[in-house]
């Protein structure tokens, strides 16, 4: 294993040097920087080009100057990393290290959410196959496959952004839009749940009722402008959560699994309250962590002592439901300073933001609150997660869609059925963990990809992350700059490999790497 | 031709279900184009496409060549992006006050009052009174030629060098396998980026060519995963024992076995190409102004969505309509290849056999 790894290691490397004497030829070639004075009248100019060109080292043939720039590369392996300067003389190092973390911020979130919502729908689709709600999903995942972000970017801004503010001047929504919010709710569900046609027919009407009664609901109470959970949604919500993974994981059958969820679930819309008081107005990241940690201590005791028999399975539903169920009360945590955002100087009511990655203009009490500024984040994160989760998701759903459709053609799933096994088993113990073997080659490649991602939607939403760098360094022929860039993506990606390798040896012990 | 004849048997052995009876007779070539055309979205994307594309390089004509040696086929529209008509587009104002509105009319005369007709800028006219249909079917041209190149050239380096990474194996696979990874750590749209930096200005055919030479790589590794499963295969070593050159076993034997995955990968780098390139020219490193391209026009008039939403509306849907049907015929062609997706044949035969038996 440890021979493996150093020889991949090695190889990486060697990808890394020779792709990047390549871009940087490439760059080298297709760029003049000289080209600025092309025009110039200026007396100095001769003066100018020499000293631009003893700066860039111009004299020297690009081929050989990338071994300049690689000295400093390389010594990054014993930790001297000198990625040179940019051509405005900061260091490349510190202008990529102030962008990385943006980047991530805009990056991470709707990678995630891109994967766990179109996987989810994929797999749905598979296991309800030529149904209405497959035809509609394949269709729109098409759609969105073919569109490009920047043209989405622009429909959600205009129909998203500037109508969801114009409608918080005055937030009630007219029944027709209930009963259509409601109608495609249903047709959602009922498409999820499936069953028999009667049955079919009882959940659409269903959800849509219960879907356009909540948004009735929010009218009256001006949810709208002064939103929350409270402890009946948290409680609600929990409860449901509980429900939903002892259903998922054991079925609700299982009796002890179902104590452990609904114990967890209680326990935690009692701690409402209590929590409250952690997440108070001077609360930061810390006690983010310390209702979490309490919320799963919590159900780790509860799974314990439900029950004598099948402990690990009780303690693995009760702390994923604890899990889930604390994150609401977070959300309404954000929710609570919603109003006083709303009103406060820099967002005058314009709540989701088009442009930007904060609200420059906020006061340091604003800023040191950490639900406020937290919001704030939240708030500017909106437009260009969903631009992107749009963009990305549809490409899970055909990938897994096709693996998981791929899986239950196979002679195992049709013994496991063969043997009396019930559905969920099947498809949760047999079909979905092989079908999601080929999916983690392209989970973590995409993981990798979020810098080339990122340089599109950057610009569309004017944020200064990795791709705003990428766009000036292409701008002012800054090589070194570009380099930088460059190699930050390079090896990730290659890393990203090197996991996908390795977490593939792990999941399929069929796969054995080669000593 | 032994390859071919080996899948076919095969596949009608281990079905035995209603669809042998339909595969009995019929060449390969024959199952695919069936079951293609059973695919009626795909179908109709693809005459959709074809439909779409005589109609953008007939409209807008054949524009090559450098400014001072300009190779110029007219086309049938008589405005092209250099023609200004600032008196027709403040003709056409409408409502908001705002000029060179759609003069489209679809509305009969009797619903609206107005006659129905395309007017002189059936589509509308952009700020200085450049007709927006000449730019459109322009900036689409664009887009199909850079889909052409760009796929041509990335499924012959792909097919041809994961061909012989597969098909070879060994020393010469490790070495074409390290370079195609070398290629391919670099994102695509930093490459793309440099590329068009410096290509943009040329043109969009210099363009195309460097792009296609950079997007080889994904179909490259399938192609040699194909070759790599398909040369163990028994009438590989049929072809072999009866003495076949290795020249005659790829393109007889493995080549026609592998097409299927060919294709459906290449479909795939066709529509990837026209989004690369459309996000290029909106990032302003693809096509240069004058001539233009349909994410050079989105990223020019985003801003006037509110007061001008054809400006928008047109460019996008003219990039969603190629890249979407080119998925759907990509979506078909891999139902069409897959073997073991019998599903369409076998269901259309179930249907079909009690109503026979009442008859």
């Amino acid at each position: 294993m440890f021979a493996y790894i150093t020889r991949r290691i090695g190889m990486m490397l060697l990808i890394i040097g020779g792709s990047s004497f390549l871009s940087y030829n490439l760059m080298a070639y297709s760029s003049n920087p000289l080209s600025v004075f092309g025009e110039s009248t200026q007396k100095n100019k001769a003066f100018l080009i020499k000293q631009m060109i003893r700066e860039l080292q111009l004299d020297v043939p690009p081929p050989v100057r990338f071994f300049l720039w690689l000295r400093g590369a390389v010594a990054g392996l014993w930790g001297h990393l000198d990625l040179g300067k940019t051509r405005l003389g900061f260091p490349v190092l510190e202008v990529i290290g102030r962008a990385i973390p943006i980047t991530f911020r805009l990056v991470i979130g709707s990678t995630i959410l891109a994967i766990v919502i179109g996987i989810t729908i994929g797999m749905i689709t598979a296991i309800r196959q030529y149904t209405r709600f497959d035809y509609s999903m394949t269709f729109i995942s098409f759609l969105l496959f073919s569109i490009p972000i920047f043209w989405v970017a622009v429909l959600l801004k205009l129909y998203l952004a500037i109508s969801f503010n114009d409608f918080l001047l005055n937030p009630t929504i007219p029944p027709q839009v209930s009963i259509g919010f409601g109608l495609v709710a249903g047709f959602i569900i009922s498409g999820i749940i499936g069953g028999s046609r009667k049955m079919y027919f009882a959940i659409f009407a269903g959800a849509s009722v219960v879907v356009a009664g909540l948004l009735e609901i929010a009218n009256v109470t001006n949810w709208f402008l002064q939103p929350g959970l409270g402890i009946v949604g948290i409680g609600v919500l929990a409860f449901g959560i509980a429900v939903v993974i002892v259903q998922l994981s054991t079925g609700l059958a299982n009796k002890r699994s179902l104590t452990a969820g609904l114990a967890t679930a209680g326990f935690v819309t009692l701690a409402y309250y209590p929590f409250q008081l952690i997440l108070g107005k001077n609360a930061g990241i810390l006690a983010v962590f310390l209702i979490f940690s309490i919320s799963i201590f919590a159900a780790c005791v509860i799974g314990n002592f439900v029950e004598k028999i099948d402990k690990k399975v009780n303690i693995r539903t009760a702390v994923l439901t604890a899990f889930l169920a604390t994150l609401p009360i977070l959300l309404d945590r954000f929710m609570q300073v919603f109003p006083e955002y709303y009103n406060s100087d820099g967002v005058h009511g314009r709540v989701v933001p088009t442009l930007g990655q904060a609200t420059d203009i906020l006061t340091d009490a604003q800023r040191n609150n950490f639900w406020f500024s937290g919001l704030d984040l939240l708030m500017h994160l909106i437009l260009p997660t969903l631009a992107l989760t749009l963009i990305s998701f549809a490409g899970y759903v055909r990938y897994s869609r096709a693996s998981l459709l791929e899986v239950l053609n196979m002679d195992y799933i049709r013994t496991a059925r063969a043997k009396g096994l019930n559905e969920r088993t099947v498809i949760m113990r047999h079909a979905l963990r092989n079908a999601m073997l080929p999916l983690t080659t392209i989970l973590v490649n995409d993981f990798a990809g979020v810098i080339g991602g990122a340089i599109i939607t950057e610009k569309v939403f004017g944020w200064k992350g990795m791709g705003s760098v990428f766009n000036q360094a292409l701008g002012n022929y800054d090589l070194n700059l570009f380099m930088g860039v460059f190699i930050l993506g390079s090896v990730l990606t290659v890393l990203a490999n090197l996991v996908a390798d390795l977490l593939f040896g792990v999941v399929d012990p069929r796969i054995r790497i080669r000593k | 031709m032994f390859g071919k004849k080996k899948v076919k048997s095969q596949s009608a052995e281990t079905t035995g279900t209603p669809a042998t009876r339909e595969t009995e007779g019929l060449s390969q070539g024959q199952i695919i184009r069936q079951k293609f055309f059973r695919h009626k979205v795909a179908v109709f994307s693809l005459f959709f496409l074809i439909f779409l594309t005589l109609l953008v390089f007939s409209s807008s004509g054949i524009h090559l060549g450098t400014d001072t040696h300009p190779i110029t086929v007219h086309g049938w529209w008589p405005l092209y992006i250099l023609d200004i008509d600032p008196v027709g587009a403040l003709e056409s104002t409408c409502n908001g006050g705002m000029t060179g509105c759609p003069t489209m009319d679809l509305i009969p005369s009797f619903i609206d009052g107005s006659p129905m007709g395309f007017g002189a800028h059936p589509i509308g006219s952009d700020d200085i009174g450049v007709d927006w249909w000449a730019l459109v079917t322009r900036g689409a041209e664009q887009s199909l030629t850079v889909m052409v190149i760009v796929g041509a050239l990335g499924i012959f380096f792909g097919t041809v060098i994961g061909a012989v990474a597969g098909f070879f194996g060994g020393i010469i696979d490790a070495i074409l396998m390290r370079i195609t990874d070398m290629f391919l750590v670099t994102p695509t749209l930093v490459l793309g980026g440099v590329i068009g930096s410096r290509f943009g200005n040329l043109g969009v055919v210099p363009l195309a060519i460097m792009l296609g030479l950079f997007a080889w790589m994904g179909l490259a590794r399938f192609v040699r995963t194909e070759f790599l499963t398909l040369r163990e295969r028994e009438f590989v070593d049929a072809a072999r024992v009866a003495g076949a050159s290795n020249r005659r076993i790829i393109f007889k034997h493995i080549l026609p076995n592998a097409v299927g995955v060919i294709i459906v990968s290449g479909t795939l780098l066709l529509s990837g190409a026209i989004l690369t390139e459309s996000a290029l020219s909106y990032l302003g490193f693809g096509v240069k102004a004058p001539d233009v391209s349909l994410g050079l026009l989105i990223s020019n008039y985003q801003d006037s969505f509110i007061v001008a939403p054809w400006l928008f509306w047109w460019p996008g849907a003219f990039i969603i309509a190629i890249a979407l049907s080119i998925n759907f015929i990509g979506d078909g062609l891999r139902d069409a290849f897959d073997p073991r997706q019998i599903r369409t044949i076998g269901k259309a035969v179930k249907v079909k056999s009690p109503k026979k038996a009442k008859a």
